[in-house]
C-alpha cells in the first residue's frame, strides 16, 4: 500500500485527491502539472483526481527565472 | 557532413514555426539559437523594453537600451539571417488569452520570468491548444551544478529542469546557466520539429 511520488515511497491513503496528497507532501511551489502513471493531471482536476494505490507520481513545480 | 541529412532537415526547418513567450534570458537566446539553426518563422512576445541590467545574460547590445524587446532582437535576428519571418507581439500575456499569439505555431516555448506566469502559460496552452508541444523550462538560477539539469516529458509538455535550483529572488541570474539551458529549450525543440535524432 504505497506510492511514488517524485521518487519517493509514500504511503497510500484511501480516496486521497491530488490536492489532498499535494498539502501532505507540502509542496507550497505554485504547481503546474501532475503526472499519474504517464497522465497527465492538469491543476483544475486536482481536487477531482483520486490517487490509486501503487501508482507514479510526477509532481511538477515551477520557480522564477527566465 | 551528412549532405542529405542537412539538406532534409533544411527542408523541414524551412517550413517550421516557433513561438516564444516571453524575450528575456530565455526566449531571446532561445530565438538566435533557432534562428541560426535555420527555422522558417519565428513568433516573438513580450511587453518589455531592454534594460541595461539585462545585457548581463540576454541577446541585446548597449545601443539598443530602451527599445522595445520585440523589435531589439527582430533587429539583431535579421542580422544573422534577414530571410527569417518575424511576427512580434509588444504585449503581455493576460490570463484568459495567452494561447492567442501561439495558434498557428509548430512548438511553443515558455520563456516567462515568474513562476506564477510560467504555470499559468503552461496550463492555459494545455487545456486550449490540445496536442501543441511546449517547451518550458524551471531552474535557472544560480551557475554551476549542470549535471542536475535534466529534461522531463509529461505529454505534450517537455521541460529543462532542475528542481533543486533556488528562485531566481533568492539567487543570480548568470549567463552560462541561463543560456545554457535556453539552449536546452531550443534543442528540444528542434527534436519536436524534426523528430527524434536517430
Amino acid at each position: 500500500m504505497s506510492i511514488i511520488v517524485n521518487g519517493n515511497n509514500i504511503e497510500w491513503v484511501k480516496n486521497e485527491t491530488v490536492e489532498q496528497l499535494i498539502k501532505r507532501m507540502k509542496y507550497t511551489f505554485p504547481l503546474l502539472v501532475v503526472k499519474i502513471n504517464e497522465k497527465v493531471i492538469l491543476k483544475k482536476d486536482f481536487s477531482i483526481t483520486i490517487v490509486p494505490d501503487k501508482s507514479k507520481i510526477a509532481i511538477i513545480h515551477m520557480i522564477s527565472g527566465g | 557532413m551528412d549532405k542529405e541529412k542537412n539538406k532534409k532537415i533544411k527542408k523541414k526547418l524551412k517550413k517550421s514555426t516557433a513561438g516564444i513567450a516571453g524575450l528575456g534570458g530565455l526566449g531571446s537566446n532561445v530565438a538566435i539559437s533557432l534562428a541560426r539553426a535555420g527555422i522558417g518563422k519565428l513568433i516573438l512576445v513580450d511587453f518589455d523594453k531592454v534594460e541595461k541590467s539585462n545585457l548581463t545574460r540576454q541577446y541585446y547590445f548597449l545601443d539598443q537600451i530602451g527599445k522595445l524587446k520585440v523589435d531589439a532582437l527582430k533587429d539583431n535576428i535579421k542580422k544573422i539571417n534577414p530571410e527569417i519571418i518575424i511576427e512580434t507581439f509588444n504585449i503581455k500575456l493576460k490570463k484568459g488569452s495567452m494561447e492567442k499569439p501561439f495558434k498557428n505555431a509548430d512548438v511553443v516555448i515558455e520563456a516567462l520570468d515568474k513562476a506564477e506566469t510560467k504555470a499559468a502559460f503552461i496550463e492555459e496552452i494545455l487545456i486550449k491548444l490540445k496536442d501543441k508541444p511546449i517547451v518550458a523550462a524551471s531552474g535557472v538560477a544560480g551557475y554551476g551544478h549542470s549535471e542536475r539539469i535534466a529534461t522531463k516529458k509529461l505529454g505534450n509538455l517537455c521541460m529543462c529542469y532542475d528542481e533543486l535550483a533556488k528562485s531566481s529572488d533568492e539567487d543570480v541570474l548568470m549567463a552560462p546557466r541561463v543560456i545554457l539551458m535556453a539552449n536546452w529549450q531550443a534543442n528540444l525543440a528542434l527534436e519536436i520539429i524534426l523528430g527524434e535524432d536517430k
